[in-house]
Protein backbone atom coordinates (compact mmCIF):
# COMPACT_ATOMS: atom_id res chain seq x y z
CA UNK A 1 0.00 0.00 0.00
CA UNK A 2 1.21 3.49 -0.87
CA UNK A 3 0.16 6.12 1.65
CA UNK A 4 0.74 9.82 1.15
CA UNK A 5 0.00 12.09 4.08
CA UNK A 6 -0.49 15.76 3.52
CA UNK A 7 2.08 15.93 0.70
CA UNK A 8 2.76 19.38 -0.71
CA UNK A 9 5.10 20.93 -3.23
CA UNK A 10 5.43 24.54 -4.35
CA UNK A 11 7.55 26.32 -6.91
CA UNK A 12 7.95 29.86 -5.70
CA UNK A 13 4.46 31.26 -5.38
CA UNK A 14 2.54 28.48 -7.06
CA UNK A 15 1.55 25.39 -5.13
CA UNK A 16 1.65 22.42 -7.47
CA UNK A 17 0.62 19.71 -5.04
CA UNK A 18 -1.44 20.88 -2.11
CA UNK A 19 -1.80 18.64 0.93
CA UNK A 20 -2.55 15.36 -0.83
CA UNK A 21 -3.45 12.47 1.44
CA UNK A 22 -4.13 9.25 -0.41
CA UNK A 23 -3.92 5.57 0.16
CA UNK A 24 -3.46 3.53 -2.95
CA UNK A 25 -4.47 -0.08 -2.51
CA UNK A 26 -2.16 -2.98 -3.28
CA UNK A 27 -2.68 -4.74 -6.57
CA UNK A 28 -4.47 -3.70 -9.70
CA UNK A 29 -4.02 -0.62 -11.82
CA UNK A 30 -4.54 2.81 -10.32
CA UNK A 31 -4.79 5.66 -12.82
CA UNK A 32 -4.25 9.26 -11.90
CA UNK A 33 -6.16 11.54 -14.25
CA UNK A 34 -6.80 15.25 -14.37
CA UNK A 35 -6.22 18.36 -16.47
CA UNK A 36 -2.77 19.75 -17.28
CA UNK A 37 -1.04 21.32 -14.32
CA UNK A 38 -3.10 19.37 -11.80
CA UNK A 39 0.07 18.08 -10.15
CA UNK A 40 -0.21 14.44 -11.26
CA UNK A 41 3.38 14.04 -12.41
CA UNK A 42 4.74 15.98 -9.46
CA UNK A 43 2.85 13.74 -7.07
CA UNK A 44 4.17 10.64 -8.81
CA UNK A 45 7.72 12.02 -8.64
CA UNK A 46 7.43 12.63 -4.92
CA UNK A 47 5.94 9.21 -4.25
CA UNK A 48 8.91 7.68 -6.05
CA UNK A 49 11.45 9.94 -4.23
CA UNK A 50 12.65 11.50 -7.49
CA UNK A 51 11.58 14.84 -6.10
CA UNK A 52 11.74 16.04 -2.52
CA UNK A 53 8.47 17.14 -0.98
CA UNK A 54 8.12 20.40 0.91
CA UNK A 55 5.71 18.94 3.41
CA UNK A 56 4.19 15.61 4.31
CA UNK A 57 5.39 12.04 3.94
CA UNK A 58 4.99 9.02 1.72
CA UNK A 59 5.27 5.40 2.75
CA UNK A 60 5.42 2.35 0.52
CA UNK A 61 4.53 -0.80 2.45
CA UNK A 62 5.50 1.10 5.59
CA UNK A 63 8.87 2.32 4.21
CA UNK A 64 9.25 6.07 4.34
CA UNK A 65 10.49 6.96 0.85
CA UNK A 66 12.57 9.93 2.00
CA UNK A 67 14.41 7.88 4.64
CA UNK A 68 14.70 4.40 3.16
CA UNK A 69 18.05 3.68 1.46
CA UNK A 70 17.78 4.12 -2.30
CA UNK A 71 18.78 0.59 -3.19
CA UNK A 72 16.23 -0.96 -0.81
CA UNK A 73 13.49 1.12 -2.35
CA UNK A 74 14.72 0.30 -5.85
CA UNK A 75 13.78 -3.33 -5.23
CA UNK A 76 10.24 -2.36 -4.11
CA UNK A 77 9.26 0.43 -6.43
CA UNK A 78 10.21 1.48 -9.92
CA UNK A 79 9.37 4.68 -11.74
CA UNK A 80 9.47 5.81 -15.33
CA UNK A 81 8.90 9.46 -16.07
CA UNK A 82 7.83 10.88 -19.37
CA UNK A 83 10.19 12.57 -21.81
CA UNK A 84 13.26 10.52 -21.16
CA UNK A 85 16.24 12.02 -22.87
CA UNK A 86 19.12 9.70 -22.93
CA UNK A 87 22.54 10.97 -23.94
CA UNK A 88 24.17 7.62 -23.25
CA UNK A 89 24.19 5.46 -26.35
CA UNK A 90 22.99 2.09 -25.09
CA UNK A 91 21.53 -0.93 -26.80
CA UNK A 92 18.05 -2.05 -25.88
CA UNK A 93 19.50 -5.05 -24.13
CA UNK A 94 21.99 -2.93 -22.17
CA UNK A 95 19.22 -0.61 -21.07
CA UNK A 96 16.95 -3.42 -19.96
CA UNK A 97 19.87 -5.11 -18.18
CA UNK A 98 20.33 -2.04 -16.03
CA UNK A 99 16.89 -2.79 -14.63
CA UNK A 100 18.69 -5.51 -12.70
CA UNK A 101 21.16 -3.08 -11.18
CA UNK A 102 19.41 -2.89 -7.79
CA UNK A 103 19.98 -6.64 -7.42
CA UNK A 104 23.21 -7.41 -9.20
CA UNK A 105 25.07 -4.08 -9.03
CA UNK A 106 26.29 -4.74 -12.53
CA UNK A 107 27.36 -8.38 -12.21
CA UNK A 108 24.53 -10.16 -13.95
CA UNK A 109 23.60 -13.62 -12.71
CA UNK A 110 21.82 -16.31 -14.73
CA UNK A 111 18.64 -15.36 -12.90
CA UNK A 112 19.09 -11.75 -13.98
CA UNK A 113 19.48 -12.86 -17.57
CA UNK A 114 16.20 -14.75 -17.41
CA UNK A 115 14.47 -11.57 -16.21
CA UNK A 116 16.10 -9.55 -18.97
CA UNK A 117 15.04 -11.94 -21.73
CA UNK A 118 11.52 -12.04 -20.31
CA UNK A 119 11.17 -8.28 -20.14
CA UNK A 120 12.49 -7.90 -23.68
CA UNK A 121 10.10 -10.59 -24.90
CA UNK A 122 7.15 -9.09 -22.99
CA UNK A 123 7.55 -5.81 -24.86
CA UNK A 124 8.13 -7.48 -28.16
CA UNK A 125 11.65 -6.11 -28.49
CA UNK A 126 13.58 -9.33 -29.11
CA UNK A 127 14.34 -8.44 -32.71
CA UNK A 128 15.54 -4.98 -31.67
CA UNK A 129 17.55 -5.99 -28.62
CA UNK A 130 20.92 -5.32 -30.26
CA UNK A 131 19.95 -1.91 -31.61
CA UNK A 132 21.03 1.37 -30.08
CA UNK A 133 18.29 3.49 -28.53
CA UNK A 134 19.05 6.39 -30.85
CA UNK A 135 18.31 4.14 -33.81
CA UNK A 136 14.76 3.43 -32.63
CA UNK A 137 11.46 5.23 -33.14
CA UNK A 138 9.93 7.10 -30.22
CA UNK A 139 7.46 4.32 -29.58
CA UNK A 140 10.09 1.58 -29.67
CA UNK A 141 12.22 3.58 -27.28
CA UNK A 142 9.28 4.03 -24.92
CA UNK A 143 8.75 0.26 -24.94
CA UNK A 144 12.42 -0.26 -24.16
CA UNK A 145 12.17 2.03 -21.14
CA UNK A 146 9.10 0.19 -19.89
CA UNK A 147 10.92 -3.11 -20.41
CA UNK A 148 13.73 -1.82 -18.21
CA UNK A 149 11.30 -0.86 -15.46
CA UNK A 150 9.56 -4.24 -15.65
CA UNK A 151 12.92 -5.96 -15.55
CA UNK A 152 13.44 -4.24 -12.21
CA UNK A 153 10.71 -6.61 -11.00
CA UNK A 154 9.35 -4.44 -8.22
CA UNK A 155 6.01 -4.84 -6.41
CA UNK A 156 5.10 -1.27 -7.34
CA UNK A 157 5.48 0.04 -10.87
CA UNK A 158 4.89 3.77 -11.38
CA UNK A 159 4.62 5.10 -14.91
CA UNK A 160 4.09 8.66 -15.98
CA UNK A 161 2.22 8.74 -19.27
CA UNK A 162 3.43 5.35 -20.50
CA UNK A 163 1.31 5.66 -23.64
CA UNK A 164 3.30 8.65 -24.88
CA UNK A 165 4.59 8.10 -28.39
CA UNK A 166 2.70 4.85 -28.78
CA UNK A 167 0.33 4.21 -31.65
CA UNK A 168 -3.10 2.68 -30.93
CA UNK A 169 -1.92 -0.86 -31.32
CA UNK A 170 1.04 -0.46 -29.00
CA UNK A 171 -0.91 1.68 -26.54
CA UNK A 172 -3.44 -1.08 -26.20
CA UNK A 173 -0.68 -3.67 -26.05
CA UNK A 174 1.00 -1.70 -23.26
CA UNK A 175 -2.18 -1.47 -21.20
CA UNK A 176 -2.89 -5.18 -21.69
CA UNK A 177 0.62 -5.94 -20.58
CA UNK A 178 0.28 -3.82 -17.45
CA UNK A 179 -3.02 -5.52 -16.74
CA UNK A 180 -1.30 -8.88 -17.00
CA UNK A 181 1.51 -7.70 -14.77
CA UNK A 182 -1.09 -6.73 -12.18
CA UNK A 183 -3.24 -9.82 -12.39
CA UNK A 184 -0.66 -12.55 -13.07
CA UNK A 185 2.41 -11.19 -11.30
CA UNK A 186 0.57 -9.38 -8.52
CA UNK A 187 2.15 -6.01 -9.27
CA UNK A 188 0.67 -2.74 -8.19
CA UNK A 189 0.67 -0.42 -11.18
CA UNK A 190 0.18 3.31 -10.76
CA UNK A 191 -0.17 5.38 -13.92
CA UNK A 192 -0.59 8.98 -14.88
CA UNK A 193 -2.91 8.85 -17.89
CA UNK A 194 -4.28 11.51 -20.15
CA UNK A 195 -6.66 9.34 -22.08
CA UNK A 196 -9.63 8.82 -19.77
CA UNK A 197 -11.01 6.05 -21.95
CA UNK A 198 -7.89 3.99 -21.44
CA UNK A 199 -8.22 4.76 -17.73
CA UNK A 200 -11.83 3.65 -17.78
CA UNK A 201 -11.18 0.46 -19.67
CA UNK A 202 -8.20 -0.82 -17.73
CA UNK A 203 -8.14 0.70 -14.23
CA UNK A 204 -9.25 -0.86 -11.00
CA UNK A 205 -9.03 2.47 -9.20
CA UNK A 206 -9.03 6.05 -10.47
CA UNK A 207 -7.76 9.17 -8.76
CA UNK A 208 -8.71 12.52 -10.28
CA UNK A 209 -6.60 15.54 -9.46
CA UNK A 210 -7.29 19.22 -9.98
CA UNK A 211 -5.36 22.27 -8.80
CA UNK A 212 -2.92 20.17 -6.81
CA UNK A 213 -5.63 18.39 -4.81
CA UNK A 214 -7.46 15.13 -5.09
CA UNK A 215 -10.79 16.07 -6.65
CA UNK A 216 -12.31 12.60 -6.47
CA UNK A 217 -11.31 8.98 -6.30
CA UNK A 218 -12.97 5.62 -6.53
CA UNK A 219 -13.78 2.71 -8.78
CA UNK A 220 -14.44 3.12 -12.50
CA UNK A 221 -18.17 3.09 -11.87
CA UNK A 222 -17.85 5.85 -9.32
CA UNK A 223 -15.48 7.98 -11.37
CA UNK A 224 -16.39 7.66 -15.02
CA UNK A 225 -19.61 9.64 -14.74
CA UNK A 226 -20.57 12.83 -16.55
CA UNK A 227 -20.89 14.88 -13.35
CA UNK A 228 -17.53 13.80 -11.90
CA UNK A 229 -15.56 14.16 -15.12
CA UNK A 230 -17.20 17.42 -16.16
CA UNK A 231 -16.30 19.04 -12.88
CA UNK A 232 -12.72 17.71 -12.95
CA UNK A 233 -12.04 18.83 -16.52
CA UNK A 234 -14.40 21.83 -16.54
CA UNK A 235 -16.01 20.79 -19.82
CA UNK A 236 -18.98 18.76 -20.94
CA UNK A 237 -18.20 15.09 -21.00
CA UNK A 238 -20.83 12.50 -21.87
CA UNK A 239 -20.41 8.90 -20.81
CA UNK A 240 -21.81 6.02 -22.84
CA UNK A 241 -21.81 2.38 -22.13
CA UNK A 242 -20.25 0.49 -25.04
CA UNK A 243 -19.43 -3.19 -24.96
CA UNK A 244 -19.91 -3.17 -21.22
CA UNK A 245 -17.34 -0.39 -20.71
CA UNK A 246 -17.85 3.26 -19.87
CA UNK A 247 -16.61 5.42 -22.69
CA UNK A 248 -16.40 9.17 -22.46
CA UNK A 249 -17.27 11.35 -25.40
CA UNK A 250 -15.97 14.89 -25.39
CA UNK A 251 -14.92 15.61 -28.96
CA UNK A 252 -17.54 18.16 -29.90
CA UNK B 1 29.85 -24.01 -33.42
CA UNK B 2 28.70 -24.02 -29.80
CA UNK B 3 31.44 -21.63 -28.78
CA UNK B 4 30.67 -19.08 -31.46
CA UNK B 5 27.05 -19.06 -30.40
CA UNK B 6 27.90 -18.11 -26.84
CA UNK B 7 28.85 -14.65 -28.11
CA UNK B 8 26.07 -12.26 -29.08
CA UNK B 9 26.36 -11.70 -32.83
CA UNK B 10 27.48 -8.07 -32.48
CA UNK B 11 30.24 -8.83 -30.00
CA UNK B 12 32.47 -11.12 -32.04
CA UNK B 13 33.72 -8.64 -34.64
CA UNK B 14 34.02 -5.74 -32.17
CA UNK B 15 36.22 -7.80 -29.89
CA UNK B 16 38.38 -8.57 -32.91
CA UNK B 17 38.64 -4.85 -33.71
CA UNK B 18 39.61 -4.18 -30.11
CA UNK B 19 42.37 -6.76 -30.37
CA UNK B 20 43.58 -5.17 -33.59
CA UNK B 21 43.56 -1.73 -31.97
CA UNK B 22 45.53 -3.16 -29.08
CA UNK B 23 48.10 -4.65 -31.45
CA UNK B 24 48.34 -1.40 -33.38
CA UNK B 25 48.98 0.45 -30.14
CA UNK B 26 51.74 -2.01 -29.28
CA UNK B 27 53.32 -1.44 -32.68
CA UNK B 28 53.15 2.33 -32.14
CA UNK B 29 54.72 1.91 -28.71
CA UNK B 30 57.49 -0.10 -30.32
CA UNK B 31 58.07 2.58 -32.95
CA UNK B 32 58.05 5.24 -30.24
CA UNK B 33 60.88 3.40 -28.50
CA UNK B 34 63.10 3.63 -31.54
CA UNK B 35 62.40 7.09 -32.94
CA UNK B 36 64.89 9.74 -31.99
CA UNK B 37 68.08 11.53 -32.73
CA UNK B 38 70.28 9.03 -30.95
CA UNK B 39 70.65 5.75 -32.74
CA UNK B 40 69.19 3.00 -30.58
CA UNK B 41 68.49 -0.29 -32.30
CA UNK B 42 66.73 -3.35 -31.03
CA UNK B 43 69.19 -6.02 -32.24
CA UNK B 44 72.05 -4.14 -30.60
CA UNK B 45 70.11 -3.85 -27.35
CA UNK B 46 69.15 -7.51 -27.34
CA UNK B 47 72.55 -8.84 -28.22
CA UNK B 48 74.18 -6.59 -25.66
CA UNK B 49 76.41 -4.98 -28.28
CA UNK B 50 74.79 -1.56 -27.92
CA UNK B 51 77.13 0.96 -26.44
CA UNK B 52 76.52 2.15 -22.91
CA UNK B 53 75.20 5.51 -24.07
CA UNK B 54 72.53 4.01 -26.31
CA UNK B 55 71.40 1.66 -23.54
CA UNK B 56 71.23 4.56 -21.15
CA UNK B 57 69.17 6.66 -23.53
CA UNK B 58 66.86 3.73 -24.09
CA UNK B 59 66.10 3.21 -20.41
CA UNK B 60 66.30 6.78 -19.17
CA UNK B 61 64.52 8.54 -22.00
CA UNK B 62 62.81 6.30 -24.55
CA UNK B 63 61.11 3.80 -22.25
CA UNK B 64 59.85 6.47 -19.84
CA UNK B 65 58.60 8.60 -22.71
CA UNK B 66 56.72 5.74 -24.29
CA UNK B 67 55.22 4.73 -20.95
CA UNK B 68 54.31 8.33 -20.20
CA UNK B 69 52.56 8.64 -23.57
CA UNK B 70 50.51 5.52 -23.00
CA UNK B 71 49.64 6.36 -19.39
CA UNK B 72 48.69 9.95 -20.14
CA UNK B 73 46.75 8.98 -23.27
CA UNK B 74 44.77 6.20 -21.62
CA UNK B 75 43.97 8.13 -18.46
CA UNK B 76 43.06 11.41 -20.18
CA UNK B 77 40.75 9.58 -22.59
CA UNK B 78 39.06 7.76 -19.71
CA UNK B 79 38.74 11.07 -17.83
CA UNK B 80 36.96 12.53 -20.85
CA UNK B 81 34.63 9.55 -20.99
CA UNK B 82 33.77 9.80 -17.29
CA UNK B 83 33.12 13.50 -17.65
CA UNK B 84 30.81 12.96 -20.61
CA UNK B 85 28.81 10.45 -18.62
CA UNK B 86 28.40 12.50 -15.44
CA UNK B 87 27.79 15.82 -17.20
CA UNK B 88 25.65 14.03 -19.79
CA UNK B 89 27.08 15.91 -22.69
CA UNK B 90 29.07 14.46 -25.56
CA UNK B 91 31.29 17.49 -25.95
CA UNK B 92 32.73 18.07 -22.52
CA UNK B 93 36.18 16.99 -21.49
CA UNK B 94 38.69 18.56 -19.09
CA UNK B 95 39.71 21.21 -21.62
CA UNK B 96 36.13 22.24 -22.44
CA UNK B 97 34.88 22.46 -18.85
CA UNK B 98 37.42 24.71 -17.19
CA UNK B 99 39.06 21.70 -15.51
CA UNK B 100 42.48 21.88 -17.19
CA UNK B 101 42.72 25.65 -16.80
CA UNK B 102 41.81 25.39 -13.11
CA UNK B 103 44.43 22.69 -12.63
CA UNK B 104 47.00 25.03 -14.22
CA UNK B 105 45.91 27.90 -11.97
CA UNK B 106 46.27 25.65 -8.93
CA UNK B 107 49.71 24.53 -9.99
CA UNK B 108 50.72 28.13 -10.58
CA UNK B 109 49.46 29.26 -7.18
CA UNK B 110 51.18 26.44 -5.30
CA UNK B 111 54.38 26.98 -7.26
CA UNK B 112 54.36 30.61 -6.14
CA UNK B 113 53.31 30.11 -2.54
CA UNK B 114 55.06 26.85 -1.68
CA UNK B 115 57.81 26.25 -4.22
CA UNK B 116 59.58 23.81 -1.90
CA UNK B 117 56.65 21.39 -1.70
CA UNK B 118 57.15 17.98 -3.33
CA UNK B 119 55.56 17.48 -6.75
CA UNK B 120 52.98 15.12 -5.27
CA UNK B 121 51.68 17.84 -2.93
CA UNK B 122 51.64 20.39 -5.74
CA UNK B 123 49.71 17.94 -7.86
CA UNK B 124 47.19 17.54 -5.02
CA UNK B 125 46.65 21.30 -4.85
CA UNK B 126 46.29 21.39 -8.62
CA UNK B 127 43.70 18.59 -8.43
CA UNK B 128 41.74 20.50 -5.77
CA UNK B 129 41.66 23.57 -8.00
CA UNK B 130 40.55 21.39 -10.90
CA UNK B 131 37.73 20.01 -8.77
CA UNK B 132 36.71 23.51 -7.71
CA UNK B 133 36.75 24.80 -11.29
CA UNK B 134 34.66 21.88 -12.52
CA UNK B 135 32.19 22.35 -9.68
CA UNK B 136 31.89 25.99 -10.69
CA UNK B 137 31.24 24.90 -14.27
CA UNK B 138 28.43 22.61 -13.12
CA UNK B 139 27.00 25.34 -10.91
CA UNK B 140 26.84 27.65 -13.92
CA UNK B 141 25.16 24.94 -15.97
CA UNK B 142 22.54 24.48 -13.26
CA UNK B 143 21.88 28.21 -13.10
CA UNK B 144 21.54 28.56 -16.88
CA UNK B 145 19.67 25.54 -18.15
CA UNK B 146 20.85 25.14 -21.72
CA UNK B 147 18.72 23.49 -24.31
CA UNK B 148 21.46 23.16 -26.87
CA UNK B 149 24.09 20.46 -26.40
CA UNK B 150 26.73 22.62 -28.04
CA UNK B 151 26.28 25.52 -25.65
CA UNK B 152 27.49 23.44 -22.73
CA UNK B 153 31.09 23.08 -23.94
CA UNK B 154 31.00 26.70 -25.10
CA UNK B 155 30.22 27.81 -21.56
CA UNK B 156 33.06 25.57 -20.36
CA UNK B 157 35.49 27.02 -22.87
CA UNK B 158 34.52 30.55 -21.82
CA UNK B 159 34.95 29.68 -18.16
CA UNK B 160 38.31 28.16 -19.02
CA UNK B 161 39.20 31.38 -20.82
CA UNK B 162 38.41 33.46 -17.74
CA UNK B 163 40.39 31.17 -15.44
CA UNK B 164 43.23 31.09 -17.97
CA UNK B 165 43.25 34.89 -17.99
CA UNK B 166 43.58 34.97 -14.20
CA UNK B 167 46.49 32.56 -14.44
CA UNK B 168 48.11 34.63 -17.21
CA UNK B 169 47.76 37.78 -15.11
CA UNK B 170 49.42 36.16 -12.10
CA UNK B 171 52.11 34.53 -14.23
CA UNK B 172 52.83 37.80 -16.02
CA UNK B 173 53.30 39.66 -12.74
CA UNK B 174 55.54 36.94 -11.32
CA UNK B 175 57.63 36.14 -14.37
CA UNK B 176 56.20 32.64 -14.69
CA UNK B 177 54.73 33.16 -18.15
CA UNK B 178 57.08 30.62 -19.72
CA UNK B 179 56.13 27.93 -17.20
CA UNK B 180 52.45 28.58 -17.68
CA UNK B 181 52.83 28.28 -21.44
CA UNK B 182 54.65 25.01 -21.01
CA UNK B 183 51.91 23.58 -18.78
CA UNK B 184 49.24 24.57 -21.23
CA UNK B 185 51.09 22.96 -24.09
CA UNK B 186 51.50 19.25 -23.54
CA UNK B 187 54.92 18.01 -24.59
CA UNK B 188 56.64 14.72 -23.92
CA UNK B 189 60.14 15.69 -24.98
CA UNK B 190 61.17 16.43 -21.40
CA UNK B 191 60.07 13.07 -20.04
CA UNK B 192 62.89 11.22 -18.31
CA UNK B 193 63.07 8.46 -15.74
CA UNK B 194 62.09 9.95 -12.39
CA UNK B 195 59.93 12.64 -13.95
CA UNK B 196 56.88 10.84 -15.20
CA UNK B 197 56.04 8.31 -12.49
CA UNK B 198 53.18 10.42 -11.16
CA UNK B 199 51.33 9.40 -14.28
CA UNK B 200 50.82 5.94 -12.80
CA UNK B 201 48.38 7.68 -10.48
CA UNK B 202 46.41 8.67 -13.56
CA UNK B 203 46.23 5.01 -14.53
CA UNK B 204 44.95 4.26 -11.03
CA UNK B 205 42.19 6.78 -11.68
CA UNK B 206 41.39 4.99 -14.93
CA UNK B 207 41.20 1.64 -13.15
CA UNK B 208 38.92 3.14 -10.51
CA UNK B 209 36.70 4.43 -13.31
CA UNK B 210 36.57 0.90 -14.75
CA UNK B 211 35.61 -0.57 -11.38
CA UNK B 212 32.80 1.98 -11.01
CA UNK B 213 31.90 1.76 -14.72
CA UNK B 214 28.31 0.62 -14.21
CA UNK B 215 27.60 3.48 -11.84
CA UNK B 216 28.83 5.98 -14.39
CA UNK B 217 26.74 4.42 -17.13
CA UNK B 218 23.70 4.64 -14.88
CA UNK B 219 24.54 8.27 -14.10
CA UNK B 220 24.81 8.85 -17.85
CA UNK B 221 21.16 7.79 -18.11
CA UNK B 222 20.20 10.80 -16.01
CA UNK B 223 19.30 11.67 -12.45
CA UNK B 224 15.83 10.11 -12.46
CA UNK B 225 17.04 6.78 -13.82
CA UNK B 226 19.90 6.79 -11.35
CA UNK B 227 17.60 7.41 -8.40
CA UNK B 228 15.14 4.83 -9.66
CA UNK B 229 17.91 2.23 -9.76
CA UNK B 230 18.80 3.00 -6.17
CA UNK B 231 22.04 4.92 -6.68
CA UNK B 232 22.89 8.24 -5.10
CA UNK B 233 23.34 10.51 -8.13
CA UNK B 234 25.35 13.13 -6.27
CA UNK B 235 27.78 10.59 -4.93
CA UNK B 236 28.42 9.09 -8.37
CA UNK B 237 28.89 12.58 -9.75
CA UNK B 238 31.42 13.50 -7.06
CA UNK B 239 33.35 10.27 -7.57
CA UNK B 240 33.49 10.95 -11.31
CA UNK B 241 34.64 14.53 -10.90
CA UNK B 242 37.33 13.54 -8.40
CA UNK B 243 38.71 11.01 -10.89
CA UNK B 244 38.60 13.59 -13.69
CA UNK B 245 40.30 16.25 -11.56
CA UNK B 246 43.09 14.01 -10.33
CA UNK B 247 43.81 12.70 -13.82
CA UNK B 248 43.82 16.22 -15.27
CA UNK B 249 46.15 17.49 -12.56
CA UNK B 250 48.50 14.52 -12.86
CA UNK B 251 48.79 14.92 -16.61
CA UNK B 252 49.15 18.68 -16.35
CA UNK B 253 52.00 18.63 -13.85
CA UNK B 254 53.77 15.75 -15.61
CA UNK B 255 53.59 16.63 -19.29
CA UNK B 256 51.23 19.59 -19.68
CA UNK B 257 47.65 19.55 -20.84
CA UNK B 258 46.63 17.59 -23.91
CA UNK B 259 43.58 19.14 -25.54
CA UNK B 260 40.80 17.27 -27.42
CA UNK B 261 41.98 13.81 -26.48
CA UNK B 262 39.25 13.20 -23.92
CA UNK B 263 36.71 14.34 -26.43
CA UNK B 264 37.72 12.55 -29.57
CA UNK B 265 38.54 9.09 -28.36
CA UNK B 266 35.37 8.46 -26.30
CA UNK B 267 33.20 9.89 -29.09
CA UNK B 268 34.76 7.68 -31.74
CA UNK B 269 34.44 4.67 -29.47
CA UNK B 270 30.82 5.54 -28.74
CA UNK B 271 30.05 5.42 -32.47
CA UNK B 272 31.35 1.87 -32.68
CA UNK B 273 30.41 0.23 -29.38
CA UNK B 274 28.04 2.65 -27.66
CA UNK B 275 28.27 4.00 -24.14
CA UNK B 276 28.01 1.08 -21.80
CA UNK B 277 31.15 1.93 -19.87
CA UNK B 278 31.80 -1.61 -18.68
CA UNK B 279 32.45 -2.33 -22.36
CA UNK B 280 33.94 0.94 -23.54
CA UNK B 281 36.64 1.67 -20.94
CA UNK B 282 39.13 -0.83 -22.44
CA UNK B 283 38.49 0.63 -25.89
CA UNK B 284 38.91 4.17 -24.70
CA UNK B 285 42.10 3.30 -22.84
CA UNK B 286 43.65 1.56 -25.85
CA UNK B 287 42.41 4.23 -28.22
CA UNK B 288 43.73 7.05 -26.04
CA UNK B 289 47.15 5.45 -25.69
CA UNK B 290 47.36 4.71 -29.40
CA UNK B 291 46.19 8.16 -30.45
CA UNK B 292 48.69 9.93 -28.21
CA UNK B 293 51.51 7.67 -29.36
CA UNK B 294 50.67 8.36 -32.99
CA UNK B 295 50.47 12.13 -32.50
CA UNK B 296 53.74 12.16 -30.58
CA UNK B 297 55.52 10.12 -33.25
CA UNK B 298 54.23 12.49 -35.94
CA UNK B 299 55.44 15.46 -33.88
CA UNK B 300 58.86 13.86 -33.60
CA UNK B 301 59.21 13.00 -37.28
CA UNK B 302 57.68 15.94 -39.09
CA UNK B 303 60.63 18.29 -38.56
CA UNK B 304 63.22 15.67 -37.62
CA UNK B 305 65.56 16.14 -35.77
CA UNK B 306 63.46 18.87 -34.12
CA UNK B 307 60.23 18.17 -32.27
CA UNK B 308 56.77 19.70 -32.37
CA UNK B 309 54.91 19.52 -29.05
CA UNK B 310 52.15 16.94 -29.00
CA UNK B 311 49.59 19.60 -28.05
CA UNK B 312 50.09 21.18 -31.47
CA UNK B 313 49.70 17.94 -33.40
CA UNK B 314 46.74 16.97 -31.24
CA UNK B 315 45.21 20.41 -31.76
CA UNK B 316 45.34 20.05 -35.54
CA UNK B 317 44.17 16.44 -35.75
CA UNK B 318 41.76 16.93 -32.87
CA UNK B 319 39.98 19.94 -34.26
CA UNK B 320 39.47 18.17 -37.56
CA UNK B 321 37.89 15.17 -35.86
CA UNK B 322 35.94 17.48 -33.57
CA UNK B 323 34.51 19.27 -36.59
CA UNK B 324 33.51 15.96 -38.10
CA UNK B 325 31.75 14.99 -34.88
CA UNK B 326 30.00 18.36 -34.70
CA UNK B 327 28.76 18.17 -38.25
CA UNK B 328 27.21 14.79 -37.72
CA UNK B 329 25.61 15.83 -34.39
CA UNK B 330 22.09 16.79 -35.46
CA UNK B 331 21.21 13.17 -35.93
CA UNK B 332 22.23 12.14 -32.43
CA UNK B 333 22.09 15.21 -30.29
CA UNK B 334 18.38 14.61 -29.72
Amino acid sequence: MIITSDVSKSYGESTVVDGVSLSLPRGGITSIIGPNGAGKSTLLSMVSRLMAMDKGSVTVDGLDVSKTPGDVLARRLSILRQDNHMTARLTVRDLVSFGRYPYSKGRLTTDDKVHIDEAIGYLDLTALSGRFLDELSGGQRQRAFVAMVLCQDTDYVLLDEPLNNLDMKHAMGMMKLLQRAASELGKTVVLVLHDINFASWYSTHIVAMKHGKVAAQGSVDEMIRPDVLSSVYEMDIAVHEIAGQRISVYYG
Amino acid sequence: MGERHSLPPALGPTVRILLLAFLATLVLAFISLFVGVSDVSLPALLSGTADARATEIFFISRVPRTLALMLAGASMAIAGLVMQMVVRNRFVEPSTAGTSESAALGFLVVTLLAPEWPLMAKMAVSALFALGGTALFLRILRAVPLRDVLLVPLVGIMLGGVIGAVSAFIAYRTNLMASLLAWNMGDFSGVLRGRYELLWLGLAGGILAYIAADRFTVAGMGKDFTTNLGLNYRRVMVLGLVIVSVVSAVVLVSVGSIPFLGLIVPNLVSLIVGDNMRRTVPWVAVGGAGFVLACDIVGRLIRFPYEIPIAVVMGVVGSAVFLYLLLRTPRHAG
